[in-house]
């Protein structure tokens, strides 16, 4: 039965955020015993309030409360106050993701000292290496069944994914396949096998996609020592005089204010989120915001090199039906310096139904040009991109004037791509374009990014305090009780889906504050 | 009917009474040939009737029939009864595109005989209030329509029916 904790009890641990890093790390805590409340801001909707409809479902899920944007990415003319496209609900963006599960090349965590110093980025490694996440990969890709490991099948290609496949073959690729997804392919873990419903970025409504909603926080609440606190909107820290934190404030539905003491703060609330509570919690004694003696907090913001490639052919696709992510290649995944770029890219099957399509194909395009495009939807298939950006630290997630209905600063996101990005890009875009034209498209569309869904590293990780806002474990290089659980930990951003590694480092650091919290160093 | 098309109701006296595709008459634009109505209570049935020509000029869909064109611009009509500034905005926005239409072919935007002739008049206008307004609506009003949805082969709603797995998920047979 889930817990219910007095806002007095010191003794917890909070978490702020519910998804893949806290929704993981409060059910892990849970298990090992561990009294711990997780903080959502959102609500709580369970898999039957989920909607098959893209506006509608949008508007239950989707983090709509206000932002701001600046930079020369498309996304701030286009979508000025919608940066991202990511969740505020319970069970965060793993409502919403897609379920690409897959893990970090060996030489991404290492990328400064194989792509060298490149001009304007901020690389760095990161201090930890595959070989020691490679056990915790191995735990996460069991806990959420990821296709293609322990021996579970891998799901059947839908019509989207068979053009896919069949275009990239002709163009030579030859790592292709239906993917490693964290989708039921058969029954387990008492959720069904994937009914080809489409809609996997709507929630599933049969439960086969992974999520921390059902998945995870179910089990860490059987033990009794799990609590998620629904529409509990954290708006700072509290420290004490010794600059240990102690707390957190947060506001409640009707917009009330209570203070849950804690023993440890994990803060999981994404990557624009999370770096907004840490600099809207300055103090006397962090004047600059918590965690950020490096002034790194809030930097580096990364959101992958995305675009997508959508084409039409003469005959119907209908590329909705079934999976929506349920392909990929991944011969450009590798780091091929000849290529004219550093790091690599996957190329992903992906698909919107007709509104989103018209919003997002090319925002604020008009005329036949573009609604011819629309005219053949049921002719059209598509990809997505998806590959390593380079982190440069006036990418920035900091605080706007504007203020939210608590009369909290908002976040402002400011973006620009490095040119490694738009080499990367144009790369892309000719590769998928010719997958389809192997396979007689007609017409190919290289489409502008979307409001980003991976939000990264904006409290990166580093080996020294210097460089970055927490050390290996996720715990503040400046605050031996407060730690950062999501994916702006990421000290670089890799080529692959991020919410496996999310998964995997919130196993791992679940184990150290348990271990911590054991010795009673923390 | 439901409430997204409540407004449109069908005048089937006016069924193939004339060739053109709008009419004009006390309060209300007239579709003889789609046998339908929109009253309108704040805008003037000309401003209306201009609207949905420029909704169709903006996003132009063939097989898409004029009604749902009206259906995504109801709500100007229902707005601006209580929204004087919005009220305004509309029909002196299309006061200035007939503005345009005079200017260069003589006539009122609606009877602008080419497309391309009316897009070259809405590209002169398309950074304005007005056409930023109706254009991010419409993308939205628009294609948000179920109705339309068939017109384009996307089926909607898959779970209450157990999903594509044993509904043609893999069923593409040209490749």
């Amino acid at each position: 039965m889930a817990a219910k904790f007095d806002l007095n009890d010191d003794s917890v641990v909070v978490i702020v955020g519910s998804g893949a890093g806290g929704g993981t790390l409060g059910t892990e805590l849970a298990l090992k015993g561990i009294k711990t409340v997780i903080l959502e801001a959102g609500a709580r909707h369970e898999i039957e309030d989920f909607i098959n409809d893209e506006w509608d479902s949008f508007a239950q899920l989707a983090w709509a409360d206000m932002r701001t944007t600046s930079g020369s990415w498309r996304v701030a003319r286009d979508f000025a106050n919608l940066p991202a496209w990511i969740v505020k609900a319970v069970g965060g963006s793993t409502t919403h993701w897609a379920g690409a599960s897959l893990r970090f090349q060996e030489h991404e965590f290492r990328t400064r000292s194989v792509y060298g110093d490149i001009k304007g980025a901020n690389l760095l490694d990161w201090p930890i290496t595959l070989k020691e996440l490679e056990p915790y990969y191995e735990k996460a890709e069991f806990r959420m069944g990821v296709t293609r490991t322990n021996g579970i099948a891998g799901l059947p290609g839908n019509n989207n994914y068979k053009v896919f496949e069949k275009g990239a073959k002709a163009i030579g690729y030859q790592d292709v396949s239906t993917g490693r997804m964290a989708i039921n392919s058969d029954e387990r873990d008492g959720r069904p096998g994937c009914q080809q419903s489409g809609f996997c970025f709507q929630g599933c409504k049969f439960g086969a996609k992974w999520s921390t909603l059902y998945a995870e926080i179910p089990k860490g609440e059987a033990t009794g020592n799990l609590e998620v606190r629904p529409n509990a909107h954290v708006l700072r820290i509290e420290h004490d005089a010794s600059g240990k934190v102690t707390g957190v404030v947060y506001a409640d539905k009707e917009g009330n204010q209570h203070r849950q003491k804690a023993r440890v703060v994990a803060v999981a609330g994404n990557s624009i989120e999370s770096p907004r509570l840490l600099l809207n919690s300055a103090s006397s004694i962090y004047p600059d915001g918590l965690a950020n003696s490096s002034g790194q907090v809030g930097r580096n913001y990364m959101r992958h090199m995305t675009g997508s490639v959508y084409a039409v052919f003469d005959r119907p696709v209908r590329m909705w039906r079934g999976t929506t992510m349920a392909g990929i290649v991944r011969d450009e995944a590798d780091h091929k310096p000849d290529r004219g770029f550093v790091g690599g890219y996957e190329l992903e099957t992906l698909s919107l139904g007709l509104p989103f399509m018209a919003a997002f194909l090319d925002p604020g395009a008009w005329g036949r040009e573009f609604t011819s495009a629309l005219d053949s939807y049921e002719n059209m298939a598509g990809l997505w991109i998806v590959g390593e950006d380079m982190p440069q630290e006036s990418n920035r997630v900091t605080l706007s004037s504007e203020k939210d209905q608590f009369g909290m600063r908002v976040a402002n996101v400011h973006f620009d791509d490095h040119p490694n990005d738009i080499a990367m890009r144009a790369h892309a875009y000719r590769q998928g374009s010719a997958m389809y034209e192997a396979v007689g498209a007609t017409r190919t569309f290289p489409t502008t990014p979307y409001p980003s869904t991976h939000n990264l590293g904006t409290n990166r990780m580093s080996e020294t305090p210097r460089d970055g806002v927490v050390n290996k474990w996720g715990q503040s290089h400046d605050i031996p009780n407060l730690f950062v659980s999501d994916g702006s930990q990421f000290t670089t951003g890799g080529a692959e889906n991020p919410t496996l590694t999310i998964v995997a480092l919130a196993i791992r650091q679940a184990e150290y504050i348990a271990g911590q919290m054991g010795q009673k160093v923390i | 009917m439901k409430d997204n098309d409540v407004s449109l109701s069908r005048r089937s006296l006016l069924k193939g009474a004339t060739a053109a595709a709008f009419m004009i008459s006390a309060g209300a634009v007239i579709n003889p040939l789609e046998a339908w109505g929109l009253e309108v209570k704040a805008l003037k049935p000309e401003t209306m009737q201009t609207l949905i020509q420029m909704a169709r000029d903006i996003y132009p869909h063939d097989r898409i029939a004029d009604r749902f064109y009206a259906v995504a611009l109801k709500e100007y009509d229902t707005k601006s009864t209580s929204d004087a500034a919005l009220k305004s905005l509309v029909e002196e926005g299309i006061a200035k595109l007939d503005q345009l239409a005079k200017e260069k072919h003589g006539t009122r935007y609606v009877d602008v005989g080419w497309e391309s002739q009316r897009v070259a008049i809405l590209r002169e206008i398309e950074k304005e209030p007005l056409f930023q307004k109706v254009r991010s609506g419409l993308v939205v009003s628009l294609y948000n329509q179920k109705e339309v949805w068939p017109v384009f082969g996307y089926q909607g709603e898959s779970a209450v029916y157990g999903g594509y797995l044993h509904r043609g998920f893999d069923d593409i047979d040209w490749l």
